[in-house]
């Protein structure tokens, strides 16, 4: 067991590897961090601008495997080397690391807990009115992309704002810089900052787990041990809650893994957009400034993201599904 | 497999013709009655037809630019109004859906093939074979597709876009492909695989003779929802300016364009987004009604 | 309804099978459970199902009413509707009432209240039937406390006592395991325990015993009798086991297209049957305690979509006349008081004492009975199957065909040869922390050889590695020990193109048809498909041939394998076996998975085509009955050893190991008289995992006679593995005592 356990977490270790690996392969063959230096004015001389490259390991003209070998000494002792403009990326990125954590905490609960819950009510009133504007919405939901429903958030906050005639609704970063006030004001102001961008992100993965859901739900509310609770006496709805609800939650949780790679994307676009100072953001923004090292460094830390979650959901999948657990005894 | 002889050839057609209707008439059937199929149908006709034909209708094509209006507002002479360069809204809408389309659609197919044929031979042949592919599988789950796609948006540039297609459909096909594997080792224990492999049926023929016949109805309706996936992918790198370059058009890249001025000309905005959002809305409900079709036992029309 | 009232006045239990609680002289006791003209119909229009139509019955408290009929003849809608368990879509129409009361229709209260207390149910597939994700003893518990206020501690005290009741070993920590911990029959003992939770007064139980083993069938079928003891409960028993119902009811019904056809008691239906259905089902079986061949009944039972006007049976009754397709003849009295048959003809067969009538002639055959009866290989026209104390009047039990007899075993070529035949599989659990926690033994040790024509049948159980035994031999690759030898070779050392040209002499038809025919392919695309592999161009006559042979029209070549029914897709799936002329031909369960009145059909096809392309049949199945039909010789396995080999006439007259005996015992008969008569061997547990075999003898742990050893004896079985010894001519049984097992 314990061999399995270990082999698992060594196959993780090698999939990050592998993973990062080749991301920074691809970025630096790519991107051209040379091009940020170029169209200046004064022009900056091309001997300062190899030295520069270089110290930041990013000079084209050393061979890739040698900086990569470079970039991987420093990995394997933690240190995910320099950005372009030279500072540390473990210090940016752990910084950032934060803020998304805090974005996808939110967006990910709200979205799945309003998802499931609306998606099992429309399972039980399959065809009510319920669950006609529920797919219906979630449809809709579906077909909108997150940069454009990102940007649909704002346009509807600036307006409703002008509205109400007041700045409610707070559409850049994540907290007012240098806002005055106490722990009150200080929540208050966060409060506001979060709302759109939480909703930008957990709409579209309400909408899909409210499918996803409903479908499982369906699929269960037939089932014989539904039946059983029924004939046991049990009410419908409780029949329902008790036993039809908790056996369609196993299924959801093992899609919680699939879906947990969309959701990091989606909140690098929330991120870029409302311009909180995250991961994501410095994705976008890291490929525009050619910074090899911070790509590649992101791209561990989105594999890392990836494999816990599916240990994540694995675990999950365990604690509700007797069937999977082991060491019953027998 | 198609029969060859003629033999029994008229008795075929004799069969055929008293004989059950073939199943795709049924799911066709099933289809067109739900109201979902044929609005989702219809819309996505609609959206196809403007997409290709329309071009003609209008008297700009995307490239031209109209220096005497800049953001105006719709009118008889700009059906949709212009953009701040002058361009025709509604020219350049209209090509920018085509790319999109055509994207969306190539990136599906080649994507829900791979996801076939991986998980179809991992799923079957198990042992090491299952463990390599899976592994292949897993690796570009754990990959940021969206920044692998963003670093490589430099290669799509002076038309490039096939490639753009191959790249997005390379990370398009992992979550079919799993649960392709999945179904495949289910049908592998089912006899009438059995049956095939005991009278000598060649692996590689059981595959695609028996197994993936067999799934076809998944298969159809993931490739379908895997036109939305691509058609979203490359909006939000477009939108990113890491999809499709420059000088071409895409929805994505006119939606970044137009989000900049939409507070004071939404017409810049809005219409490429409606025509995207309807867009992947018509192709979700088609995929969604194909799936009830297919299989009556899941979700609608059940119970 | 005319039928019903003749059921409630005459429904008095059997003289002397009285039960304890009932013996009440002066007056019977009213019934608990009274069903009148219960209708149930799906969907509307055109497409309208009308699955139940005009059902009555009535049950007296401790009483069981068996409820026979094979599928979609509404004998499970029936009972779900009497529970109120029939989706909201279904249109239920008459009346249930319970002591009187009526139910049909009553609101959730009124329902919720009486379900699982007055009146429980017992479901067919335990698995399904139980929450997956809640241990056992809470689901009881839950049971309990719906109806009664009793704390939580209680309850689950409670819920150990019951399932102490139904047997269950060690009840008190097997309470804390879930679901899928526990074997099928134990299941089922805990959905029983589940039932009689509230001390019910009607029990019913739907195809309780379908899922499950025969020796496990039996058990279950005790712990029914014992709940019906403690509770003093009315059952309805639904089954389409005719073998079930004749040991275990006191009174019949008999279903066909959602009607009952025939009721009455036991003895009165099965020795005394009046509508020919129930006669013709009775003839359909096969049964172990006699040689006659089991008569299909022709064709197949009507779509409950598109009835015909008349009797239902009409189109597939031997006895019709023009009158029965005029109107549905009505359940009217017939015989003995209490006796109620549907069949206008009733009267007649009632005064001929159950002689054949005259016969409709054999040409008047619907197109769709004739496919099904195997064209050419059933003498025509077999009467009335109507048997008066235990005589079939019917077929002659002598082979079709009039070929020659074989000559005699030892001369014949060896077709199969398995020597010491060993498969073993890696047990893995969880999906997380997945780790090995042991090997399966499926297959131990297993040797047997099958010469040319003739039938060798692997019977056993499940888990006793029939199966992987024949997969082995199917792979055509080296086992992992031991040596596979098929048509004189070594398969260990077969290279590829050896392998194929074994291949065309080797063929399989699976049990499920449904399954084992690709559904995307047509049947033309499918019986041309070894003819392809294997090189044949032009497949088309050759297809055509094959579909004659096995009674196909050859014009349905283009239709799919749902377009027929299930008898006909099996024969297709036989059609395909044949197609590269094999030698030797591997059935797996071949029949099991179809209605009985349709099985016979295709065990006389499998017999006559046997007989006329002299092939060798290597025959799996856990039927009995059906080896008894079918096979020269059988290996009855357990535990991935066979217990005992040899002629089929001699291994079932004179049973030399005790699993065998208690094997044979278990198969229910059915027949009232034969099955009151007969001592029953009743296995005590379960079968042990096949991870972890008991030492020595693998059936010590449940071994009747090894109960009856001595100390010194015993110790022989549990150290020595008892090899199989020849005690008779081709006949070996492996026990240590089985000279012995007469004692039983
Ligand atoms: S009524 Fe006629 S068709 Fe029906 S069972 Fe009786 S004899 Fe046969
Ligand atoms: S060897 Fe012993 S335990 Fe085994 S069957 Fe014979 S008597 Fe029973």
């Amino acid at each position: 067991m314990a061999g399995f356990l270990f082999r698992r977490l060594l196959n993780y270790l090698a999939l990050i590897a592998v993973a990062t690996s080749l991301a920074y392969a691809l970025a630096a063959t790519a991107l051209n961090p040379r091009a940020n230096y170029e169209g200046r004015n004064p022009p900056i001389p091309p001997a300062v601008v190899d030295a520069r490259l270089a110290e930041l390991n990013l000079d084209d003209r050393t061979p890739l495997p040698e900086r990569y070998l470079r970039w991987a000494s420093g990995v394997v002792r933690g240190d995910f080397g320099r950005t372009v403009t030279g500072g540390s990326v473990n210090q940016d990125l752990g910084r950032r690391i934060g803020v998304t954590l805090r974005l996808i905490t939110a967006g990910l609960l709200l979205g799945s807990v309003t998802g499931v819950l609306v998606g099992a009510y429309a399972a039980v009133r399959q065809y009510g009115p319920f669950d006609r504007l529920s797919t219906g919405v979630s449809f809709a939901v579906l077909a909108v992309p997150t940069v454009v429903l990102a940007n649909i958030l704002i346009i509807a906050a600036v307006w409703f704002n002008y509205l109400v005639g007041a700045h409610v609704l707070l559409v850049s970063g994540e907290a007012t810089p240098g806002m005055p006030g106490g722990f009150a004001a200080q929540a208050a102001d966060r409060l506001r900052h979060l709302v759109l961008p939480t909703l930008s992100l957990s709409l579209g993965l309400a909408a899909v787990y409210s499918r996803y859901q409903r479908n499982m739900m369906l699929d269960v509310l037939g089932a014989d041990f539904v039946r059983t609770a029924m004939a046991k006496g049990l009410r419908r709805r409780t029949a329902l809650v008790r036993h039809a609800l908790r056996t369609a939650l196993i299924p959801a949780v093992t899609y919680f893994a699939f879906t947990f790679g969309a959701l990091l994307v989606g909140t690098t676009f929330t991120e870029k957009i409302f311009g909180w100072h995250g991961m994501g953001e410095q994705l976008v923004n890291s490929i525009s400034a050619n910074d090899v090292n911070t790509v590649a460094a992101i791209s561990c830390f989105a594999a890392l993201a990836v494999l816990a979650a599916a240990l994540a959901s694995d675990l999950m999948h365990a604690v509700l599904d007797p069937r999977v657990r082991m060491g019953a005894d027998r | 497999m198609s029969v060859t002889d003629e033999e029994l050839a008229e008795q075929h057609e004799a069969g055929d013709r008293l004989g059950a209707p073939s199943r795709l008439r049924v799911v066709a059937g099933r289809f067109f009655g739900s109201f979902q199929g044929r609005a989702g149908f219809a819309l996505l006709a609609l959206m196809f037809l403007l997409a290709f034909a329309g071009p003609f209708l209008g008297r700009w094509s995307y490239t031209d630019r109209d220096f005497t209006a800049f953001l105006a507002p719709p009118s008889a002479d700009h059906w949709w109004g212009t953009l701040q360069t002058g361009a025709d809204v509604y020219a350049v809408t209209l090509r920018g859906m085509r790319r999109s389309l055509v994207v969306g659609l190539l990136a599906a197919v080649v994507g829900t093939t791979l996801a076939a044929v991986v998980g179809a031979f991992a799923g079957y042949f198990a042992g090491w074979t299952d463990r390599a592919l899976t592994w292949v599988t897993d690796l570009l789950l754990v990959l940021p597709a969206f920044l692998i796609l963003a670093v490589m948006s430099p290669l799509f540039a002076s038309g490039q876009w096939p490639l753009f297609v191959l790249v997005l459909a390379l990370f398009l096909w992992m979550v079919t492909s799993k649960i392709v594997r999945g179904v495949t080792i289910s049908l592998r224990e089912r006899e009438f695989v059995y049956a095939a492999r005991f009278m000598g049926v060649r692996p590689t023929t059981v595959i695609f003779r028996h197994i993936l016949p067999n799934m076809s109805s998944l298969l159809v309706v993931d490739a379908t929802l895997n036109v939305s996936a691509a058609i979203l992918t490359e909006t939000s790198l477009s939108y990113f300016g890491f999809g499709i370059q420059p000088p071409d058009v895409s929805l994505g890249s006119l939606i970044a364009d137009g989000t900049r001025t939409a507070l004071y000309a939404p017409w810049t905005f809005w219409f490429c987004a409606g025509l995207l959002v309807v867009t992947v809305l018509a192709v979700n409900m088609v995929g969604d009604s194909l799936r009830d079709a297919f299989d009556p036992a899941s979700g609608r029309g059940r119970r | 309804m005319k039928g019903y009232g003749g059921l409630r006045a005459e429904s008095a239990g059997r003289p002397g099978t009285g039960r304890a609680d009932r013996d009440d002289p002066a007056e019977p006791p009213g019934p608990v459970l009274e069903v009148t003209d219960l209708h149930v119909t799906f969907g509307a229009g055109a497409g309208a199902v009308r699955a139940v139509r005009g059902v009555s019955y009535a049950v007296r408290p401790g009483e069981v009413l068996g409820v026979v009929g094979e599928s979609g003849s509404g004998k499970s809608v029936t009972s779900l509707a009497v529970m109120g368990l029939l989706p909201p879509h279904a249109r239920v129409t008459g009346s249930v009432r319970l002591h009187g009361r009526e139910i049909l229709g009553a609101d959730e209260k009124t329902l919720s209240a009486v379900r699982g207390g007055t009146i429980s149910m017992v479901f067919q597939d335990p698995l399904s039937a139980l929450t997956p994700v809640y241990r056992v003893g809470d689901q009881i518990a839950e049971a309990v406390r719906i109806h009664r206020r009793v704390s939580r501690r209680d309850a689950a005290r409670r819920a150990v006592e019951l399932l102490d009741l139904v047997g269950i070993p060690d009840a008190a920590r097997r309470a804390r395991a879930f679901p899928h911990e526990f074997s099928g029959g134990m299941r089922q003992r805990v959905m029983i325990a589940m039932a009689i939770a509230n001390d019910p007064d009607v029990i019913l139980c739907d195809e309780p015993t379908t899922a499950l083993d025969v020796t496990v069938q039996a058990q279950v079928l005790e712990v029914l009798r014992r709940a019906r003891r403690e509770t003093g409960a009315a059952i309805v028993l639904i089954t389409h086991d005719l073998g079930v119902v004749a040991g275990s009811a006191d009174r019949v019904m008999v279903m066909y297209a959602g009607r009952p056809v025939e009721a009455g008691t036991v003895d009165d239906v099965y020795l005394r049957p009046r509508m020919p259905y129930t006669a013709g089902l009775l003839a359909a079986v096969p049964r172990l305690d006699a040689a006659e061949r089991p008569v299909p009944i022709e064709g197949t039972p009507p779509s409950p979509a598109a009835l015909p006007p008349g009797c239902p049976f009409e189109p597939r009754c031997p006895l019709a006349v023009p009158a029965c397709a005029a109107a549905e003849p009505a359940l009217e009295p017939v015989g003995s008081p209490g006796h109620l048959a549907a069949c206008i003809r009733a009267e007649e067969i009632e005064a001929a004492g159950g002689a054949p009538l005259a016969a409709r002639p054999p040409g008047a055959l619907p197109a769709e009975a004739g496919a099904e009866a195997a064209a050419g290989v059933l003498p025509a026209g077999a009467g009335v199957p109507a048997r008066t104390g235990g005589a079939f009047g019917g077929r002659a039990p002598e082979e079709p065909g009039g070929r020659a007899a074989p000559p005699p075993r030892r001369d014949r070529e060896v077709v199969l040869a398995v020597d010491d035949l060993v498969r073993y599989y890696p047990l893995t659990k969880g999906t997380l922390l997945r780790r090995r926690i042991g090997t399966v033994r499926a297959v131990d040790g297993v040797s047997f050889d099958v010469r040319e024509r003739e039938t060798l049948a692997l019977v056993g159980e499940s888990g006793c590695g029939k199966t992987t035994t024949l997969m082995e031999i199917l792979r055509l690759a080296g086992p992992q020990h031991g040596t596979v030898t098929v048509l004189g070779r070594d398969t260990a050392a077969l290279g590829a193109r050896d392998r194929m040209a074994i291949r065309r002499d080797l063929q399989v038809v699976f049990q499920d048809p449904m399954a084992s025919l690709d559904p995307r392919m047509t049947v033309y695309d499918i019986v041309a498909e070894p003819l392809r592999t294997h090189g044949i161009r032009r497949p088309g006559p050759r297809v055509r041939e094959l579909l004659r042979l096995v009674g196909l029209e050859p014009g349905h070549a283009a239709r799919h394998p749902q377009d027929f029914s299930g008898g006909q897709r099996q024969r297709v799936g036989i059609a395909r076996a044949l197609a590269l002329e094999p030698r030797l031909v591997v059935l797996d369960e071949p029949v099991s998975a179809l209605d009985v009145s349709i099985r016979a059909g295709v065990l006389d096809l499998l017999t006559d085509l046997k007989a006329r392309l002299g092939l060798s049949y290597l025959f799996v199945a856990h039927d009995l009955a059906v080896v008894r039909h079918l096979a020269d010789r059988v290996a009855v396995m357990y535990l991935g050893v066979i217990a005992e080999i040899g002629r089929v006439e001699r291994v079932y007259a004179a049973p030399l190991h005790p699993y065998t005996r208690a094997l044979l015992s278990a198969v229910p008969v059915p027949d009232p008289g034969v099955e009151r008569s007969r001592g029953h061997v009743l296995l005590e547990g379960d079968l042990p995992s096949p991870a972890d075999p008991p030492s020595g003898c693998r059936f010590r742990t449940r071994c009747p006679l090894f109960r009856m050893l001595g100390g010194s004896e015993r110790a022989r079985c549990v150290d020595e593995r008892p090899p199989l010894r020849m005690l008779g001519d081709d006949h070996a049984a492996s026990c240590h005592f089985a000279e012995r097992s007469g004692a039983v």
